[in-house]
């Protein structure tokens, strides 16, 4: 195995692209290092982007937010600018695994080890997050949930590299919330999960809306049925009722020992339901 | 396999050494380095027994590649004492016996130092919430908290710690650490 530390994108892609055998990106390590130590991969060449400069921290763009590939979740906790314009987003990176694991860990990651119980993903999928993907063929831009295809599977093609995700500016009449059910109160992986973002419009009516569910199928759901209900309500009790009875609908999960069908298809529901409400909130609704 | 030259700085000492590529920092720390504190509880970032600062950040150095060290900085235990003269973290867990096998101590003492880097007056919650990280299957944590809450006094008051102990601060240090045995 051969380690690689490359200082741009394009070296990293360069590297990735003529590599014989497998390669990894290895950007926090907190899910690549437990595969290399458990033997589930044997890598031929690991390419560290840690050291990419474009690929380090948060910066306010025109049009909102870029955060480079190699940025630690702590990082996106602690930048008061990200946190304000889009709460959930932060709150589902900084809910990963620990202090110790937090330190180290990237939302690139958490996309591309593509579990279906990533927390990180369904809170960018709901707030239109993009991902930059560099390669062979240059630069592509594409929204984060067409990166996974299932799970532990992406449609990232062999050299390219995730340099940066896009957000956009958020503001005072959107948004997000992310929750997810744990049977502890921390260190756990999600049972179910939901991201939800909220745009109003005059009078507190609810102009756009996108729900996302995690760990209820092999990638994060989309539910569209759900931004069909909550567009022009107020989200009041009914259209809540009606939320929560379309997400339930929209699981396609397993039954393992972290939860049953049922249990998953019944809290995918309630926690929807919940994260409108934060989410409403955010936007400026009552 | 090509073997990986690092410079790095290791307890404010520079150090340099070669590994292989898939060799985790801790497998350095205590293989190479001959830093044993760290201890392996579980090689996938569950325990936090492996717990070290990098650049100021607390890590799982078995979630790290030696590789990736050069030029960064790392703590670990063994550069929490000053000389012969305990850190208060390390007086107050001997006093409050918040340790018996002692496996996941270091870990503990590393998260704790990290945590009060940040927050020098931690609610219990605060504390419990960072330490998440840190599995003990020994003392049942409730000593853990204590001791990093008296920590935290005595570094806000070193004069005057108020923890109910008999306390000798600095001088006491070196002598207390073969007083408690049982927690
Ligand atoms: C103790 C512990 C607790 C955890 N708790 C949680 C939790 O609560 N919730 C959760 O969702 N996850 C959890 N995880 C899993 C893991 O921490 C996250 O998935 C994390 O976000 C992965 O990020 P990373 O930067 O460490 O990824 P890495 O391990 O560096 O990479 C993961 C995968 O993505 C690929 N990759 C990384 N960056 C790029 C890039 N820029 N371009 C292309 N491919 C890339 C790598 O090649 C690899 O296949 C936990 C892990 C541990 C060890
Ligand atoms: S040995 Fe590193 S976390 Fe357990
Ligand atoms: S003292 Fe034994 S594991 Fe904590």
């Amino acid at each position: 195995m051969r380690y690689e530390s490359p200082k741009t994108t394009k070296e990293a892609a360069g590297l990735l692209a003529k590599a014989k055998g497998n390669a990894f990106v290895l950007a926090g390590g907190t899910d690549l290092l437990v595969r290399l130590k458990s033997e589930v991969i044997d890598p031929d060449l690991i390419v560290d982007i840690k050291r990419i400069p474009a690929m380090q921290g948060v910066t306010k763009t025109a049009a909102g937010f870029r955060i480079g590939a190699a940025t630690s979740c702590a990082e996106l906790g602690e930048n008061a600018a990200l946190k304000k314009a889009w709460p959930g987003v932060v709150e589902a990176a900084t809910i990963i695994g620990s202090d110790q694991v937090q330190g180290r860990c990237t939302v690139v990651g958490n996309l591309c080890n593509a579990s279906p119980a990533a927390d990180s993903v369904p809170a960018m999928v709901a707030a239109g997050a993009k991902a930059v993907i560099v390669g062979p063929k240059g630069r592509r831009t594409v929204g984060v949930e067409k990166v996974v295809a299932g799970p532990g599977k992406t449609t990232l093609k062999k050299g390219e590299v995730i340099e940066a995700i896009l957000l956009g500016k958020g503001g005072a009449k959107t948004g997000d919330a992310y929750l997810r059910f744990i049977p502890r109160t921390e260190m756990d992986i999600a049972v179910v999960s939901a991201g939800i973002c909220l745009t109003l419009g005059p009078r507190g009516i609810i102009k756009e809306a996108k729900v996302a569910l995690g760990a209820v199928g092999p990638t994060v759901e989309i539910v569209s049925a759900a931004t069909k209900v909550l567009v022009g309500s107020t989200l009041d009790e009914a259209t809540l009722e009606q939320l929560a009875v379309v997400c339930s609908a929209a699981c396609r999960p397993i039954d393992d020992k972290r939860g049953t069908i049922e249990f998953r298809t019944e809290v995918a529901g309630v926690l929807a339901r919940r994260a409108a409400k934060i989410a409403y909130q955010r936007a400026g609704g009552k | 396999m090509a073997a990986v030259l690092v410079s790095t700085t290791v307890n404010g000492d520079a150090v340099e050494y070669s590994c292989a590529p898939r060799e985790s920092l801790l497998d350095v720390l205590r293989n190479r380095l001959g830093l044993t504190g760290s201890k392996e509880g579980c090689g996938t970032g569950d325990c936090g027994a492996c717990s070290v600062i990098v650049d100021g950040r607390l890590v799982c150095a078995c979630l790290m590649l030696g590789a990736e060290m050069d030029g960064r900085t790392v703590e670990t235990v063994e550069g929490l004492a000053d000389g012969a003269t305990l850190h208060p973290l390390q007086t107050k867990f001997l006093e409050h016996a918040a340790l018996q096998c002692g496996v996941c101590t270091p870990g503990f003492l590393m998260a704790s130092k990290a945590l009060l880097a940040r927050n020098a007056n931690p609610t219990e919650e605060e504390i419990r919430f960072a330490l998440a990280g840190n599995l003990c299957r020994c003392t049942g944590y409730d000593k853990i908290v204590r001791a990093v809450s008296a920590a935290a006094a005595e570094l806000a008051h070193p004069a005057k710690s108020g923890t109910g102990k008999k306390t000798g601060g600095k001088k006491a240090a070196g002598g207390k650490a073969t007083g408690k045995k049982k927690g």
